[in-house]
């Protein structure tokens, strides 16, 4: 494969600054615009969940005026993290980067779209972050359940600017999915069939299917929420034949998937990252594809494990606890693979590898969690509760942002054309194992006791653990300034990236081109074997 | 692994347990990492299943663990340089498909047994309608003279030593030790929800709609639970207590409660009834 040598350096076209990055159409530069968006949505959610925790810290209200300004908070920390944060780092940032190198394609199949895709997504955050700033914000969580986020109980803009956000980061979404699938349909090299796919591509192939069918329904739901609270429709108001139950259903008609969606492209880059540093090929390709496949098909049966309390009857609680449970499986498949892809091999334990091993048993914690709450029988007590908080935060806070560490460690020397120190990745990897274990274990112990989420007092019995829980929250922040402070270290001092700077695990196409890539990747359509 | 150690160490506090002569209290306690003690059967059933299904997320997280750490010692590139390049194993991939669903059908056989049990009373003594309020709950007891009252929080200044912050109401609803009570939730605006864990109870308050369950105290004691569910600004603060207490002290607390409340009895104008004994119709019909 010697395209990549003369690729290099050749009339490489110079746009100038506002072309390239303002009407950029180039999938490498809009994915790094994601990357670097999500980071500063990463300050802001980061920035909300420190306040939270100073104010849990200890018992009693301290920092916050009342509980609507914190509920504003809780909401806006969860919508940021979810739409803003995590789902633009995975799929907007390595997702248009390296989906298109990988298959050989020389860009997405719409970079228009992709462009404007992005776009969307600046004025959706500064909207969901100026709700904050009116009246007393969006204060109905990231769930937003009508009737408390009616016009009657959240007066005022702030909760329209908060679902026009949404609105808005929905499209964008849906623009990208269109864009992935086709890209991924129609834009592949001759010789990559799709079972010859690499993961990261399949995950995010899956995640994009996901979006399409997911996010539209969101969008029904939050338009009946907008005109019942602007033109006096009644959807969702009993007064009015309107039923608050419907919404519930039709926002965990996307909310399941939606999970499924921040962490599947993680699985992807997971996959990539211990094949690359244990030298083998990743055991059970075609399981560890079709095991996504099939997460992402149970993913949108199972919704309704998220209403366990609000009534639905016994044999339909039945119905998606089983159903539910059934998640487990393709889920273990890919965990005990990933095992069986080290076992054997030859491993380093670099920075991307202790994200992603670490990622592996913190996914393993939560996923076992997610067994616990899927029996609605203990769900009965621990619904709404910390153990839930813990549960979700395992999978997402330290399943997909391990993830998308792990992918920023292993692909950035790829991406900017340096290398990070690996001394300060590695101190990054153990500050943020220790901050966030130590944040959120203990939320496990404060939901078997029944503290209720959104609270931002609790009884007193809680306090140790939440303060253990914020002493944690302090390490976990620091470690996501350091992890600032090592991009920078790493972009002004870095060592110059060879083409293939992991050696011979990494096999997939980017290794083969110039680190970073030529601004068009290929000259040549790759060949593969 | 410091998780699953942490795992390990939650399992010997789920053994909190009252003694029986005094009553008990059904609260958070400093440092607790199990669940919160037991008051009656629902709560007995969930803490039984939750320690068999706690025991095995143990056991699969610690195995997982040791697998993990077995390859990053073993198939360290120092100790194993020339990596291996197997990538199927048929026996493999089956059991590790086979055995987790083996493991998921001995979760949910108990698991469906325990949903149904928790579901409904057919047999209830009697019947309570919870309804909530931004940011108060109200009961009403329809076999007991339908009479109703609201339960407020007690704030901070007015507590009495030995009281638990955040967690004490003005009116607590009492139920009898032993009574089987059916639960009907309602909301009166926005969605809230009645949630009581060391009664194993929990139902959201929807407007427009009723939801049924159930519960019972085997034991006398005063059992706290928190709205569960996000309803505006006080959310945190609208705490529910119930005591279960002996038969006598009930009747005698619907005796005086029926006078105070008087005025909540719809139709105010009936003289009030002589308890549940005296509406045997009113019971029956509800036990269909």
């Amino acid at each position: 494969m010697a395209y990549a040598a003369d690729a290099h350096g050749h009339d490489d076209h110079k746009p100038s600054f506002v072309n390239r990055w303002l009407f950029s159409t180039n999938h490498k530069d809009i994915g790094t615009l994601y990357i670097i968006f999500s980071l500063f949505a990463a300050l802001v959610g980061v920035g909300l969940s420190f306040l939270m925790r100073l104010e849990l810290q200890s018992p009693g209200l301290q920092i916050f005026a009342d509980g609507q300004m914190w509920n504003a908070y809780v909401s806006a920390h969860g919508l940021i993290m979810v739409f803003f944060v995590i789902m633009p780092a995975l799929i907007g940032g390595f997702g248009n980067w390296f989906v298109p190198i990988m298959i050989g394609a020389p860009d997405m199949a719409f970079p228009r779209l992709n462009n404007i895709s992005f776009w969307l997504l600046v004025p959706a955050f500064l909207l969901l972050g100026g709700s904050l700033f009116v009246g007393g914000g969006a204060g109905a969580g990231w769930t937003i359940y009508p009737p408390l986020s009616d016009d009657t109980y959240q007066s005022g803009p702030a909760m329209d600017m908060a679902l026009f956000a949404l609105h808005l980061a929905g499209a964008s979404s849906i623009l990208g999915a269109a864009n992935f699938i086709t890209t991924i349909f129609n834009m592949r090299a001759p010789g990559m069939t799709l079972h010859k796919m690499p993961l990261f591509v399949w995950s995010m192939l899956v995640t994009a299917f996901l979006l399409l069918l997911a996010v539209p329904v969101l969008g029904g739901a939050i338009t009946m929420l907008i005109t019942d609270r602007n033109f006096g429709t009644a959807f969702f108001d009993p007064a009015g034949g309107g039923d608050p139950v419907l919404f519930q259903h039709l926002f965990w008609f996307f909310g399941h998937p939606e999970v499924y969606i921040m962490i599947l492209p993680a699985f992807g880059i997971v996959s990539h990252v211990i094949s690359t540093f244990s030298k083998k090929p990743v055991f059970g390709y075609l399981g560890m594809a079709y095991a996504m496949v099939a997460i992402g098909v149970v993913g949108f049966v199972v919704w309704a494990h998220h209403m366990y309390t609000s009534g639905i009857d016994v044999d339909t609680r039945a119905y998606f606890m089983a159903a539910t449970m059934v998640i487990a499986v393709p889920t273990g498949i890919k965990i005990f693979s990933w095992i069986a892809t080290m076992w054997g091999g030859s491993i380093k334990m670099d920075t991307p590898m202790l994200f992603s091993v670490g990622f592996i048993f913190l996914f393993t914690v939560g996923g076992v969690t997610g067994v616990v709450l899927a029996n609605a029988g203990i769900t009965q007590i621990l619904h709404n509760t910390y153990y839930v908080v813990a549960h979700f935060h395992y999978v997402l806070s330290l399943g997909a942002v391990f993830g998308i560490y792990a992918g920023i460690y292993y692909w950035i020397g790829k991406m900017s054309g340096r290398q990070y120190p690996e001394r300060l990745g590695k101190i990054h990897f153990w500050l943020t194992f220790v901050g966030v274990n130590l944040t959120f274990f203990p939320m496990h112990f404060l939901g078997n006791q029944g503290m209720p989420r959104r609270y931002p007092d609790y009884p007193d019995a809680m306090t140790g653990w939440n303060m253990v829980a914020s002493v944690g929250s302090y390490i976990a922040i620091a470690s996501f300034l350091f992890f600032f402070y090592v991009m920078w270290v790493t972009l002004r001092r870095g060592e110059q990236a060879a083409p293939n700077y992991w050696g011979e695990g990494a096999t997939t196409l980017e290794w083969q081109v110039s680190s970073p890539p030529p601004f068009h990747t290929f000259d040549e359509l790759p060949r593969i074997r | 692994m410091m998780a699953a150690v942490l795992l390990a160490g939650a399992g010997n506090a789920f053994a909190q347990t009252a003694p029986a002569t005094e009553p008990m209290v059904g609260a958070p306690v400093p440092w607790g990492m199990g669940l919160q003690a037991s008051g009656g059967p629902i709560k007995d059933a969930i803490g039984d299943f939750n320690a068999l299904v706690f025991n095995i997320i143990v056991v699969i997280t610690i195995f997982v663990a040791l697998l993990l750490a077995w390859c990053i010692w073993r198939y360290n590139a120092k100790r194993n340089p020339v990596p291996s390049q197997t990538s199927h194993n048929t026996f493999l991939e089956i059991a590790w498909t086979v055995i987790p669903v083996l493991i998921l059908v001995v979760i949910a056989v108990p698991s469906f047994r325990l949903i149904y049990y928790q579901d409904r009373a057919r047999d209830a003594d009697f019947t309570i309608n919870v309804t909530g309020h931004q940011w108060y709950w109200n009961y009403r007891m329809p076999d007991h003279g339908n009479f109703a009252f609201d339960s407020r929080p007690v704030f901070d200044e007015d507590l009495t030593p030995g009281q638990f912050r955040n967690l004490e109401v003005d009116e607590p609803l009492l139920i009898p030790v032993g009574a089987t009570v059916r639960v009907l939730t309602s909301g009166a605006d926005v969605i809230h929800s009645f949630f009581i864990p060391s009664l194993g109870v929990q139902r959201y308050n929807i407007p427009g709609r009723t939801l049924e369950t159930w519960m019972r105290a085997d034991r006398p004691g005063t059992f706290y639970g928190q709205c569960n569910q996000i309803c505006g600004t006080n959310h945190w603060f609208m705490p529910i207590v119930i005591r279960a207490v002996p038969q006598e002290e009930f009747n005698a607390w619907v005796e005086s409660a029926r006078t105070r409340f008087a005025h909540t009895i719809p139709g105010n104008n009936a003289p009030a009834l002589a308890g549940p004994a005296a509406d045997p119709i009113r019971i029956a019909a509800a036990q269909q």
